[in-house]
């Protein structure tokens, strides 16, 4: 009789292996080397922390009317408070300041409503990305039902720089995967046209293309066709960060093994179908990081509208550090920006890492 | 053209071939890969296409749904010919079957949802409807209790039977398979082979480029012997193996049977 193969049973690893012991000896404490670098780096924070918590909480002035009443020799955030509503919305009417919460509030509800399974999701994102823009538009301008205008000379603050961000991120992604797809298609027209565009704008720093379209672009219009220059500026931000996600998805493209392509070929699918269907998913989700990359670095350029005569948050602040009431607050007032942009930023980038792990569907690809 | 060729396009009286080779010529750059390919399939006929790397009998199986295009001579597949017109590559790739060396199934969708995706999206079959095929076909394939997992979870034999089932979705007249058992494990080529010897008994029209010669010995009505882009030598199995006219076929089969 033949001999029956048993395997033998799985132990549970060893005690010094899991635990809090074990992921300090591990991370921390592993070698010489190790040890030294981990006693170095409490000794930076050591030197570093203290004087830090000192200037922006001990000895900081939270409340008062001007730089006069910061006397404590830390930091002035009073005068942040002071010009908190300016940093968020510019100088639209304090009156209608709520139309901005609105529609803020709106945009959140509507995308936590992809959590609610009994919405149908394809009718839902038709309403964020066809529908919601032109309420928002309407409630931002104003101009219908009683709503007082609101030119967008005064729209600014971290409502400006959200504005110029998602616009410009929306609107440039599609173009991008477009650009990323005509340059690689077979056809040699519009393979060349994306190919100039793409290389053109990318050869170009951001600030030329913002001043072409709020200086240059009015000059050779026609008198009486001008077109609002946020809406210039808009359109150049979103050009300009399309070249570089089509660059990004053009990665993302060429990652996906030939066979995938075949595949969709072979069982009669249409170009559009097989990209949509089976290759851009799978191409997205290799270049995540590099699309919020790209995003980030978009959301970060929209400062440069202050180029053009734009006060969006940086703008603002840098502005409100020329009042003579608060001469000498430009480090809160950057410490405050650069607060907020890393908030933003961060949350972004840890955004991507969540859909991520989501998109995961197992092991390597074959 | 050599004789034998020559013997095998011609086909009885009244008898119509699904595919039909006509004097095919392909080249990759300067490089001729396809030569004079003259050849007839009937329908419900199992064709083994064999040879060393490099004789073009994958180039030649991947002409029939246009996955590569031939400059020279016509390809007749179903009554359509092959040329530019997106239409008939289209019309034709609806019929026709393939599966791949690599399974090349989509990694981001589910099994039940890669079955399910050319019948919705090119046949515009009900949702519902091409659910309950794809389970019919995946039961045949017994695989039917892993459809909610994706690809990247099953066993490559498991991957390559989710393959076969996914071309027959699409209830091709045609199975085109490329190598579909170069790259398993040894434990694994038997599952798969059974599905194709089972596929095969059902009267399946099917071009089969493999090494598998136990397969060709008893499911082949002809096997295809290639070699530097002609067909050197098609026969029947049994005429095949025991008694091939060429020189280069008996070098060819004594390398591969005998190691």
């Amino acid at each position: 009789m033949a001999k029956i193969f048993q395997p033998s049973p799985s132990l549970p690893p060893p005690v010094n292996s899991v635990g809090a012991v074990a992921w300090v000896r591990q991370n921390l404490l592993s070698s010489p080397l190790n040890i030294f670098l981990t006693l170095f780096s409490f000794y930076v924070l050591y030197l570093l922390i203290p004087p830090v918590v000192e200037w922006g909480v001990v000895n900081a002035t939270f409340g008062g009317e001007s730089k006069a009443a910061c006397t404590a020799g830390g930091a002035c955030w009073a005068f942040i408070g002071v010009y908190f509503e300016q940093f968020m919305y510019g100088l639209y009417p304090a009156e209608e300041t709520w139309r901005i919460n609105l529609a803020l509030i709106l945009l959140v509800v509507l995308i936590a409503m992809f959590a609610v399974k009994a919405v149908n999701k394809l009718y839902l994102s038709i309403g964020i990305i066809a529908v919601y823009p032109v309420v928002a538009y309407f409630l931002f301008a104003g101009g219908v039902f009683g709503l007082e205008i609101v030119e967008t000379s005064l729209w600014g603050g971290l409502f400006l720089t959200t504005l110029l961000g998602v616009v410009g991120i929306v609107a440039s992604f599609p173009l991008g995967v477009l650009l990323a797809l005509g340059r690689q298609s077979s056809m040699p027209i519009a393979k060349s046209v994306c190919i100039v565009f793409i290389e053109t704008i990318r050869a170009v720093p951001l600030i030329t293309i913002l001043f072409m379209a709020s200086v240059m672009i009015p000059l050779f219009l026609p008198d009486g066709m001008n077109f609002n220059k946020l809406m210039r500026v808009l359109i150049g931000i979103t050009l300009f960060s399309a070249a570089y996600m089509a660059e990004v998805i053009r990665g993302g493209l060429q990652a996906i093994p030939k066979g995938q392509y075949e595949a969709a070929d072979a069982m009669g699918l249409t170009y559009w179908q097989s990209m949509i269907l089976v290759i851009l998913p799978q191409a997205l989700k290799l270049v995540i990081p590099g699309i919020v990359n790209t995003f980030i670095g978009l959301f970060k350029d929209t400062t440069l509208v202050y180029i053009v005569g734009m006060f969006d948050l940086l703008g603002r602040i840098q502005a409100a550090t020329h009042d003579s009431n608060w001469l000498g607050t430009t480090i809160e007032g950057y410490a405050f920006a650069g607060f907020i942009y890393w908030a933003a930023c961060f949350g972004m980038s840890r955004y991507s890492m969540t859909i991520e792990r989501k998109l995961e569907t197992g092991h390597k690809r074959n | 053209m050599t004789e034998h060729n020559m013997a095998l396009a011609q086909l009885e009286p009244g008898e119509k071939a699904i595919i039909e080779f006509k004097d095919v010529n392909k080249w990759y750059g300067d490089f001729h890969v396809l030569k004079n390919i003259d050849f007839s399939i009937k329908k419900g006929e199992r064709i083994v296409v064999c040879g060393p790397s490099g004789s073009g009998k994958s180039t030649m199986t991947r002409c029939i749904n246009r996955l590569e295009e031939h400059q020279r001579g016509s390809i007749i597949v179903d009554g359509i010919e092959m040329n530019d017109n997106l239409k008939n590559i289209e019309a034709i790739r609806k019929d026709v079957g393939m599966v791949f060396q690599h399974f090349n199934l989509f990694p981001h969708l589910t099994i039940l949802e890669n079955l399910t995706l050319a019948p919705i999206w090119v046949r515009k079959m009900p949702k519902k409807e091409a659910e309950e095929m794809a389970m019919h076909y995946l039961e045949r394939v017994k695989i039917a209790n892993q459809a909610n997992k994706f690809p990247g979870q099953l066993s490559g034999g498991q991957q390559q039977r989710v393959a076969i089932a996914r071309g027959l979705c699409m209830k091709p007249r045609i199975m085109l398979f490329d190598e579909p058992t170069s790259a398993l494990d040894p434990e694994m080529i038997k599952e798969v082979l059974d599905v194709m010897i089972q596929l095969a008994d059902e009267g399946m029209t099917m071009v089969c480029v493999t090494h598998e010669m136990g397969f060709a010995k008893t499911v082949a009505d002809r096997v295809v012997f290639m070699d530097a882009g002609e067909i050197v030598e098609a026969n029947e199995p049994h005429e095949f193996f025991e008694n091939p006219q060429h020189d280069r076929t008996q070098l060819f089969l004594s390398q591969i049977l005998n190691h």
